[in-house]
């Protein structure tokens, strides 16, 4: 786990690949020679090596799209429950109050994939749904219980006043939330929910025990059927590389963007 | 202008504990529909914490307030109409840094009162004129001065329609240059005959401005009566004695 310090940032969450600021000059360059290095070690491979690295490239990229469908999917929902469960851990009452916090807790004390395989098999259970769906809320249901700790401490990051001032023009609580907090806590929590995006996207290659077809998935059956297992999962890890590269790239974008706009 | 004596705020024997620290010490006052009250005294004595109290933005263990005949502490009075009745300016501003600053006087228009956006920008650009800010319509809160967000604030409360403002300490977070502006937009609010209660520091508005004024000290009122009588002729030494600090 990498602790990242970013100085826009009130919260830091650990996991995920660092975000690459400007000011962080080696970690920029750091940036640059992996992403353009692993582009570049990918078309040296598939063009250099064709024999045998070409039907990697051809077999897996079914796999990509079903990894980002994993995560595009787990990510909104987890989102949903974080939002949820995070005004629950600051709702006054008692019993929402006790049941978001328990969620969290509980949670976040035992590891994913053990989750995954628990709410996998439990839904299982009592539903019939397409494997992708419950590997999705599985994921979702574990990274809900982390939002919900960025959305909390994102509510709480808005001054007292803020709430004050809304209630005193006659809102009610609800349409204060709505209307002033909200908006603003969304734009504190968009970098941490960033890196949780990045974190899932790499933790969604654990779906791939749950007979999801995902990246790592794809290259598993490649490489049983074939035995090139070096070289099957050389290209797993670029491509996982290149992809959490690019996007912790996207939110560094958006992130700067949002700090301009203020 | 004259007050006429119709109770518009009555506090009576309020008391209030923060853990075992007494805040607020039986404390009893009534404001009059277009009454100016200004509360002094030095900072702990629980003159934020009573006006908050007003405002139900803090809750009372002892006592009752009402507002134009609601009872604040009452659970069975829906908190939000007393609040829509009675603005409140706070010594930070508190406006709204996502919104513009016509947006900020038209939210709680269009959320709370269910005007339409033509009528409540209307009534916002009014306002705003009033204050002497209309240029600053479109602009964030972030780039206006002090002065200016505090004139906006109190244009916000102000769309509301309040019978009565509560202004706590509004001029002790501005620089000295801008105090001014925002005692004038005071002033006039006073002239055309609205009911204030003010929380302050600044003596000279105090005795220009107030029909009568509150002291307060750990938690109660000290001593009560008309600026005349407060500022030449104090009855308790503890009122002696932070007049004499502060003038």
């Amino acid at each position: 786990m990498n602790e990242i310090n970013q100085p826009h940032t009130p919260i830091a969450v650990g996991d995920g690949a660092a975000i690459p600021h400007k000011s962080d000059a080696g970690l920029f360059t750091a940036w640059r020679i992996a992403f353009f290095g692993s582009i570049i070690l990918c078309l040296f491979l598939a063009f250099g090596r064709p024999d045998q690295y070409m039907a990697i490239f051809k077999f897996i990229p079914d796999g990509i799209v079903i990894t980002f469908k994993v995560t595009l999917g787990a990510i909104m929902l987890a989102i949903v429950f974080g939002l949820i469960a995070g005004l629950g851990r600051i709702s006054s009452n008692r019993l929402i109050n006790g049941t978001a916090s328990l969620y969290v807790e509980v949670i976040r004390g035992i590891p994913l994939l053990v989750q995954l395989f628990y709410i996998y098999y439990a839904l299982g259970r009592f539903v019939k749904i397409p494997d992708m769906f419950s590997a999705i809320i599985a994921m979702a249901f574990c990274y809900g219980a982390y939002m919900a700790e960025i959305f909390r401490a994102g509510i709480q990051s808005i001054p007292k006043g803020q709430m004050e001032a809304a209630l005193s023009l006659g809102m009610s609580r609800q349409q204060a939330m709505r209307q002033v907090i909200l908006p603003q806590a969304f734009k504190v929590v968009l970098p941490p929910i960033g890196n949780g995006f990045i974190a899932l996207l790499k933790d969604s290659s654990l779906v791939s025990i749950l007979a999801v077809s995902d990246l790592l998935r794809r290259g598993r059956e490649y490489a049983s059927e074939t035995f090139n297992y070096f070289e099957t999962y050389t290209v797993i890890a670029l491509i996982y590389l290149i992809m959490t590269l690019f996007f912790s790239k996207l939110i560094s974008i958006m992130e700067e963007r949002l700090n301009d706009g203020r | 202008m004259m007050a006429v004596s119709r109770p518009m705020i009555e506090v009576s024997g309020v008391s209030k504990f923060f853990g075992a620290f007494q805040a607020l010490n039986d404390v009893s006052f009534t404001v009059n529909d277009g009454e100016k009250v200004v509360i002094i005294g030095p900072s702990g004595s629980g003159k934020s914490t009573i006006l908050r109290s007003i405002n139900c933005l803090e809750t009372i263990d002892r006592g009752r307030i009402s507002v134009g005949g609601m009872d604040v502490s009452d659970p069975k009075v829906d908190i939000c109409k007393v609040r829509e009745e009675v603005g409140m300016v706070f010594q930070s501003f508190n406006l709204f840094p996502h919104k513009t600053v016509l947006e900020n006087l038209t939210l709680a228009q269009t959320v709370v009162r269910k005007r339409s956006k033509k009528e409540a920008e209307e009534i916002a650009m009014a306002l705003l004129s009033k204050v002497n800010i209309a240029e600053k319509a479109s602009a964030f809160p972030a780039k206006l001065s002090g002065g200016q967000q505090q004139r906006v604030a109190i244009a916000r409360s102000l769309a509301m329609n309040p019978k009565a403002i509560l202004f706590d300490e509004p001029t002790s977070a501005l620089d000295p240059e801008m105090i001014g502006e925002v005692l004038d937009v005071m002033k006039t609010l006073a002239l055309e005959g609205m009911t204030m209660v003010v929380v302050t520091h600044e003596m000279g508005f105090a005795r220009e401005v107030a029909d009568r004024v509150i002291f307060m000290d750990h938690g109660r009122i000290v001593e009560e009566g008309t600026p005349e009588h407060f500022f030449t002729a104090p009855t308790h030494e503890r009122a002696k004695l932070f007049l004499s600090q502060i003038l």
